[in-house]
């Protein structure tokens, strides 16, 4: 590798910064809208045109405010923590391809190397909890852990059995694979699990127990403010839209489109923007279930990961290793796949399997609570 | 250029290490643990073995050492207030040691020569791994046990002085 080389490599690395955070500047603003239209609300409209400059006016105003340190914090790891966030989530995109010749390195085994990767963000919101000496952020990024090493069994899982149906871990490969069917249609089971497990990664509702509001105040964003807890909200959308482009990557057969009667530069715009119309589609359901679904107490998503997704993703893979093996017809696995993915609705709409059940309010009749009143009268 | 990536990954580890057993906060020692296994990780990759080198983030790096801080955070930092002194410490020497001669005796004894290798080829490994190398693979995926043991056993002996 020689100089040249390396300013090349550098000033791609930062045009893919400057995209993403182009993204992420597009993401806040159009969830804050979709909750809004949910909601029955008309959401940010008063910077720009019909609020476009929202996110531009939050921006400004987070990295001009005040960078609070607690007094009690471990300096170090408290400042550290975000960037340790950030940077698995950003490294992930080195082998992501956004068309056929968009990447920075197509790498052979792209796809392990995102799983490998971006299991270490969990180290960041441990010591972002931890480091912020503050019980609320202790119990945050405890939960953040927990929660994070459970759904990571799912979630590797899928992408394993998307690696066994297309024999390759390349994501160029794995998109090739999907030209005539997509493998939603092949492993609706497996998409599923990935979509559950990966909202359960990016920690949104419903999955969001880790800096609930009501129960933990942040968790572990708690003590954070300013410039460093916008590298928190920067990685959150980054990691939202990550997760929306490897479901269309592995599962919506990423930019593979209707025959388009285009060739060289226009084709490559033409199967980015196909690409790109189909992730906004996924963000738009990831935004959709935000609106819709309360949060999960947290032993319901405890028992939610262990006794639902991790059966169905084993399930998952030893169907979809089994008839490769035996070489059966491919749409066995759709039909197999399709049935399970009925018997685990089946068990999440009876929830037996989730624990438990424990009634938050208790409700008692009005005429019960004048008796206990005249009684009291009495005595 | 491989010489500088090479240098930076053995600094890691170094540091990582020396982090490990000479930090007074048993929450520093794990940090340094990870920056340890980053830099193995990187050195791994040098020898152009990315699989191991990826294998190394996520076993260790993702699993390992996160059950480990796990454990540890639901710990009082006071309880390991001299952890540097640990009556065991000549056990570890001896340990440390004889592994450094293990490591150290074939790189003095056998020629250095520098062999050209190819990037793997995860099909293959992944054959072998299933095939030719299955009970010694199975018997590996006894780390994380043993590592969520070891923080359990941490943990315990704190719990047993409270009672």
């Amino acid at each position: 590798m020689n100089m040249p080389e390396i300013v090349g490599l550098f000033f791609k690395a930062s045009l893919l910064l400057f995209f993403i955070f182009m993204v992420v500047l597009i993401l806040t603003l159009a969830e804050r809208k979709a909750l809004a239209r949910i909601q029955q609300r008309k959401g940010p409209n008063r910077v720009g045109f019909k609020g476009i400059l929202q996110p531009f006016a939050d921006a400004l105003k987070l990295l001009t405010k005040e960078d609070i340190l607690p007094a009690s914090a471990n300096k170090q790891i408290f400042w550290i923590a975000p960037l340790a966030v950030f940077l698995p989530g950003f490294l992930i995109w080195v082998t992501i391809p956004l068309a056929k010749e968009v990447v920075l390195a197509n790498l052979d085994m792209g796809l392990f190397y995102i799983t490998a990767i971006s299991v270490l963000s969990v180290m960041g919101l441990l010591m972002a909890g931890w480091g912020s000496a503050n019980k609320w952020a202790m119990i945050g990024g405890l939960r953040a852990a927990g929660q994070l090493i459970s759904y990571e069994i799912p979630f590797i899982m899928a992408i394993l059995a998307i690696g066994i149906l297309a024999q390759s871990f390349n994501l160029k490969e794995i998109v090739d694979d999907q030209a005539r069917w997509p493998f939603a249609i092949k492993q609706p089971l497996g998409l599923f699990i990935f979509l559950t497990a990966g909202l359960a990664e990016l920690g949104r509702t419903p999955f969001d127990i880790h800096h609930a509001e009501s129960e933990v105040v942040g968790g572990p964003f708690v003590e954070y403010s300013g410039a460093h807890w916008s590298v928190f909200y920067l990685a959150e959308y980054m990691n939202t839209f990550t997760i929306a482009v490897l479901t269309v990557l592995l599962f919506l057969g990423g930019w593979q489109s209707p025959a388009l009667p285009f060739s060289g530069i226009v084709q490559t715009v033409a199967s980015l923007s196909w690409f790109l119309i189909k992730t906004a589609l996924v963000i738009w359901v990831i935004f959709w279930i935000r609106g819709t679904y309360p949060r999960l107490r947290i032993d319901q998503l405890m028992s939610f990961g262990w006794k639902i997704l991790v059966p169905a993703s084993f399930i998952n893979i030893f169907l979809t290793a089994s008839v490769l093996y035996y070489a059966l017809p491919h749409w066995v696995i759709t039909v197999v796949s399709l049935g399970f993915l009925g018997v685990t609705f089946y068990f999440i709409k009876k929830g037996s399997l989730a624990g438990h059940k424990q009634d938050t309010v208790t409700i008692i009749n009005s005429s019960d609570i004048r008796a206990q009143l005249s009684n009291r009268a009495e005595v | 250029m491989s010489v500088v990536f090479f240098a930076i990954a053995a600094i890691l580890v170094i540091s990582g290490g020396i982090g490990v057993v000479a930090a007074r906060n048993i929450v520093y020692a794990a940090l340094s643990l990870l920056v340890a296994m980053v830099g193995t990780a990187g050195v791994f990759l040098i020898g152009l073995a990315e699989f191991l080198a990826l294998v190394q983030l996520l076993i260790y790096g993702g699993a390992v050492v996160i059950v480990i801080l796990f454990s540890l955070m639901l710990t009082r930092i006071q309880d390991f207030e001299f952890l540097k002194a640990n009556r065991q410490w000549p056990i570890a020497l001896i340990v440390a040691m004889s592994l450094l001669g293990l490591l150290g005796i074939p790189i003095l004894i056998e020629d250095s020569t520098t062999t050209t290798m190819g990037s793997t080829n995860i099909s293959e490994l992944g054959l072998s791994l299933f095939s030719d190398w299955a009970i010694p693979f199975e018997l590996a995926s006894l780390v994380l046990l043993i590592a969520l043991i070891g923080a359990v056993v941490v943990v315990r002996r704190d719990n047993g002085e409270d009672k």
